[in-house]
């Protein structure tokens, strides 16, 4: 499904990611782990087009994707959310979920300024699609309130709502359980692979703390200072020495 | 919609229509200039909100796409007769003398043109920085202007152009601002309106959802550009005078202005935003006259309506912010005793701030 083949980042001197070698295949759910400034944001935005990476290629289905714009790569296939929530903070629940079903609707600026037959159609499909989502994460009844007005549990869960009316085939999630208690980051894991099965998705996830990942990856790749220190089971990468060396102080 | 706001928005329109056709029957010729004014004023001023209020760019160059308009839809109606007139000092290049058109394939025309111009400024401009985008546009007006006052052949130079016909009636007019302002708001409605919406709230969210940025800032500032050049037009076809030194950046401060006091992002907001504008501008302008007030007597001071303006802002600014409307619209709900006495009631800075924050 996805492969990056040595990919490196540099801003100027600094080496955010180095040589990284990501392989997943479908329909797996899959660790990027390590401890802050390690390199997994950035690896996530050279994977989606917001950075060209300086060096290595990115495959996605066996198409390479390195350098392509973001919103390209979004229409091939890899949706993400971000670490810092971005809502559209100027409209509510269901139209941040409308702006992603956009790009499947296919219709032109004219076309949907006059209204067309064949515009108005598919916007009530993307309505009726955009709502069963919105429903099937308890969300639809604050389908017409104004995003950034959701507790902060719910816009982590909008945000993945979003990324997935995109209709991709790959899902990234950054970070999705920052500022949640453990009680919540479990609901989120479970989620996540209630997703992952409804909608025949595979998913790359980013975690601080390796603990809340351990139940749901199958592997994971452990990121210190941009280098790739561990990649295995999480049984495996529990017991190696070098992450348990680069988490002592973290965790 | 409902059906009782279905009936008041007929009502609300035959109230309007009736008010245009009454003010058109009975006024004398400077307020019909006035109400007429308003009208061009609505449709400059929503064509910039489109950019600075909906896509969130910050465009100085609307004097120049008004230019363009108006001198592209001027020098297409004239007569062969009124253009040789005009053109005393050099002659008008051959293949323009004697083009006459109707007026509605000029203004049309006046408004492609303007809408390609826009292209060629906006392709490049928008793939920098956004800052750059009033900087680039800020220079273009300029060298519009340099262009049209050294183009003597084609623009008839300085001197600018005289009795270019006057079609803008107020019917005429005030068709094209109902036009402008039925087109933008069923543009942002749209689907395609909400990506326009997301790029002013989120670029790397919107790139994100599939959204091409940069193909909606364009397509946005050639949206943009077309109105503003359909307004160049007809301001042009009101005042039957134009010139290059009309087209200055006070021209663009003008429509910024009714952008900001009727709040950025509010269709309603500029549509009231520019009647009120356009009726202080003309009630104030005894300011800049010599006054004789009894006891005081002033020499006139030109600029003083400038000043106050400014000052208006200024307010504005200050104790509301998001202006009149800020990014609401017009609704019949907004009229019930409840709510407006809501919008009344100042809002505390911390919950202003808490809702703006993530
Ligand atoms: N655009 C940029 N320009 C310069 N340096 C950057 C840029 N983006 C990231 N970095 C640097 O790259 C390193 C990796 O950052 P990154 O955001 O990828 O870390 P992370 O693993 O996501 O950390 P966190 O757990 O804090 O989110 C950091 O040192 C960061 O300062
Ligand atoms: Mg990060």
């Amino acid at each position: 499904m996805l492969r990056t083949d040595s990919v490196s980042m540099r801003f100027g001197g600094l080496t955010a990611v180095a040589d990284l070698n990501i392989a997943i295949e479908k329909n797996e759910i899959i660790g990027l782990i390590g401890p802050n400034g390690a390199g997994k944001t950035t690896a996530f935005n050279m994977i989606t087009g917001v950075y060209t990476p300086t060096e290595g290629k990115v495959f996605f289905k066996s198409h390479d994707v390195t350098g392509m714009k973001a919103h390209r790569i979004t229409h091939k296939g890899i949706a993400r959310t971000f670490q810092n929530i971005r809502l559209f903070k100027d409209m509510n629940v269901l139209e941040n979920v409308l702006v992603a079903c956009h790009l499947r609707m296919d219709v032109g600026v004219f076309a949907s300024t006059l209204h067309l037959p064949g515009y108005l159609k598919k916007e009530r499909e993307s309505k009726d699609f955009a709502m069963s989502l919105l429903e099937s994460v308890g969300l639809a009844d604050e389908a017409a309130e104004s995003a950034i007005s959701l507790p902060y549990g719910k816009q982590r869960r909008l945000e993945i709502v979003r990324a997935l009316a995109t209709k991709p085939e790959l899902l990234l999630l950054d970070e999705p359980a920052a500022g949640m208690n453990p009680q919540e980051s479990l609901e989120l894991m479970d989620f996540i692979v209630r997703i992952r099965d409804q909608y025949d998705l595979t998913i790359l996830l980013i975690e601080h703390h390796m603990q809340v990942v351990m139940g749901v990856c199958k592997r994971m790749y452990v990121l210190d200072y941009g280098v790739t220190i561990a990649h295995g089971t999480p049984d495996e990468i529990q017991k190696d020495p070098k992450v348990i060396e680069a988490y002592l102080g973290v965790e | 919609m409902n059906k009782k706001n279905t009936i008041r928005a007929v009502v609300a329109l035959t109230v309007g229509v009736a008010i245009i056709a009454i003010g058109d029957a009975f006024l004398g010729p400077f307020a019909v200039r006035i109400l007429n004014l308003s009208a061009i004023y609505i449709i400059l001023a929503l064509s910039l909100n489109l950019l600075n209020g909906f896509t969130g760019l910050f465009s100085l160059g609307h004097a120049g796409f008004m230019a363009v308009g108006a001198y592209v839809s001027a020098l297409l109606t004239m007569t062969p007769a009124q253009k040789s007139m005009n053109f005393f000092l050099t002659p008008i290049v051959p293949w323009l003398d004697t083009v006459q058109l109707p007026f509605i394939v000029a203004l049309i025309i006046a408004g492609l043109c303007a809408a390609f111009v826009g292209l060629l400024i906006g392709a490049p401009a928008l793939r920098l920085r956004d800052d750059y985008l009033a900087i680039a546009t800020l220079g273009f007006a300029e060298i519009i202007r340099v262009l049209i006052t050294n183009a003597q052949s084609l623009t008839n130079g300085a001197q600018g152009l005289k009795a270019i016909p006057k079609y803008s009636t107020t019917w005429v007019v005030w068709g094209a601002a109902a036009i402008a302002a039925l087109f933008l708001v069923m543009l942002l409605r749209s689907s395609y309106g909400r990506t326009i919406k997301a790029v002013r709230d989120d670029e790397i969210a919107a790139e994100a959802m599939g959204v091409n940025v940069f193909r909606v800032k364009v397509t946005s500032f050639v949206i943009s550009s077309f109105w503003a050049g359909i307004g160049g037009a007809l301001l042009g076809h009101m005042i039957t005078t134009i010139d290059p030194k009309m087209f200055n950046l006070i021209l663009t401060f003008n429509i910024l202005l009714i952008v900001v006091l009727g709040g950025n992002g509010s269709i309603t907001g500029s549509v009231l935003g520019a009647i009120i504008v356009t009726v202080l501008m003309e009630a104030l302008r005894f300011l800049d006259m010599p006054m004789n007030l009894v006891f005081i007597k002033t020499q006139g001071l030109p600029g003083l309506r400038m000043v106050i303006f400014s000052i208006l802002l200024m307010i504005v600014v200050l104790y509301r912010q998001r202006g009149l409307m800020g990014t609401k619209e017009f609704s019949w709900d907004m009229l019930s005793a409840k709510a407006l006495l809501a919008a009344l009631k100042p809002k505390k800075r911390g919950e202003r701030a808490r809702k703006g924050g993530r």
